[in-house]
């Protein structure tokens, strides 16, 4: 047998190679979805790929940066708006405070636990993965300022998801609407709890699983219940849009609307909720998300 | 068919830096952020580099490339690893075992073939999704392989800029 020249050489024959390649993939797969073992490869390449998502951004800081620009025109009128609220606020913070300690001092009669500080970090997106079934962000706050996976992510207005994956300097941030994610909530009017989850769909969510007969109305709200110990209480979630009866189910069909901007804002702010000591914080693992 | 493609030149080799800086700035134009709706038209720029190579120098940018570069598109897209890179696979496959045949056109002709390709690329994507669980059924998701072919000769343009070889009239 006498060897192939190195012009010819090609190495092993497509087939083989694919059938080499497609094996590895699907044994990644595996890897990922059942065993969860890949989060090291994953923050690694991340970590990689961070300076390109920095230059992908680039343009759209210096959009920023000009639209800022513009916008100085209009900053006395703008500063004048602020300070007015400034005052607003304040009478209404100097309002709260006295209410927070008679809370407090009203708790501390009741010898119930105290409640939780929230403590917020301001958070830009940097961009959106490109899959279209998946909702989820990714984040410009990382390891390096203090985020950690489970951590609740929220716009004025109410919740928008939870951070599930965290690289060194950008965190992913799983919405709402996300076919896997389940927020607890409770329905302000009445106090009825409930799960609430994403169906993969933009600016939806469904309320699954509640009977008939249960005490729920059109536009009703609905806020975080704190059940579970990731999601601080009494976040607006949700406002229910729709309720449909099927009488060959048990249950009928609800649709929500989600409060918050989940597919609209550029900034968003991410709680950090000190871990409670309360027995709820054992059951925090299987409630809020239910990967598949 | 006619026969222009005996007058057609013989491509240099692009160098393999070349490949590599084209196959960052793909990644970097996926990474931008859009509008949900470009956002589902948007072609998937790496995937039509690695096809460039694969089908211009099969023996540079082989299935391994292909590979890695579809990790590195799970960790950017936050899916499942390994599903963008079992699609670029098959991808490459399609794509070294057609480059005979595909060089021989113009790349305009090119462009309905690599739509199959590409349709057949989503459609591994599609089905890895579906078979995990994570996916559900919208058929504007195949969109942007229609984007991806309607894109492909200006990509073509571009990445074939390395190959025109020099032609020196004094040559002889």
């Amino acid at each position: 047998m006498e060897s192939v020249p190195q012009f010819f050489r090609t190495g092993p024959s497509p087939q083989a190679r694919l059938f080499f390649f497609s094996l590895l993939s699907i044994l990644l797969m595996i890897a990922d979805l059942r065993f969860e073992s890949l989060d090291k490869v994953r923050q690694a390449i991340g970590t990689i790929l961070y300076p390109l998502q920095k230059i992908a951004l680039a343009p759209t800081n210096l959009y920023d940066q000009v639209d800022d620009l513009i916008k100085d025109l209009h900053l006395t009128k703008e500063i004048n708006y602020l300070r007015q609220q400034y005052f607003l606020h304040q009478q209404q913070f100097s309002r709260l405070q006295i209410l927070e300690e008679e809370n407090t001092h009203l708790r501390r009669l009741l010898n119930a636990a105290k409640q939780t500080e929230v403590k917020s970090i301001m958070a830009e997106i940097l961009y959106i993965p490109r899959d279209p079934f998946k909702r989820k962000i990714i984040l410009n706050r990382g390891t390096s300022d203090g985020i950690e996976a489970g951590q609740v992510v929220v716009d004025d207005l109410g919740v928008i998801g939870q951070v599930t994956q965290i690289f060194p300097w950008s965190a992913e941030v799983t919405l709402i609407t996300d076919k896997n994610h389940a927020v607890p909530i409770q329905v302000a009017r009445n106090g009825l709890r409930s799960i609430i989850s994403g169906v993969g769909k933009n600016n939806e969510l469904e309320l699954r699983y509640l009977s008939i007969n249960a005490d729920i109305q059109v536009n009703d709200l609905l806020i975080t219940s704190g059940i579970g110990g990731v999601y601080p209480p009494g976040l607006p979630v949700a406002r229910i849009e729709k309720i449909e009866h099927d009488r060959s189910y048990n249950f009928s069909r609800i649709t929500c609307v989600p409060i918050a901007g989940v597919d609209r804002n550029r900034h968003v702010l991410i709680l950090s909720m000190p871990l409670s000591t309360t027995p709820e914080s054992t059951t925090s693992s299987d409630t809020i998300e239910s990967k598949s | 068919m006619s026969k222009d493609y005996l007058e057609k030149e013989l491509p240099l080799e692009a160098k393999s830096r070349f490949i590599f800086i084209s196959l960052v700035i793909a990644f970097i134009i996926n990474l931008f952020p859009l509008q949900e709706i470009i956002f589902l038209l948007r072609p998937d720029f790496v995937a039509l580099t690695l096809l460039f190579w694969n089908i211009n120098q099969p023996h540079h940018v082989g299935m391994s490339i292909a590979f890695i570069s579809g990790v590195i598109m799970d960790v950017c897209n936050s899916s499942i690893l390994g599903q963008h890179a079992l699609a670029y696979c098959f991808m490459s496959f399609l794509a070294i075992i057609l480059h005979r045949r595909l060089v021989l056109f113009s790349i305009f002709q090119q462009a309905p073939q690599i739509f199959w390709i590409l349709l057949l690329t989503q459609l591994i994507v599609y089905i890895s999704g579906t078979l995990t669980g994570s996916y559900h059924s919208d058929w504007y998701f195949f969109l942007s392989s229609i984007t991806g072919a309607l894109i492909w000769p200006v990509i073509a343009l571009i990445l074939g800029i390395s190959q025109k070889p020099e032609i020196d009239p004094n040559a002889l």
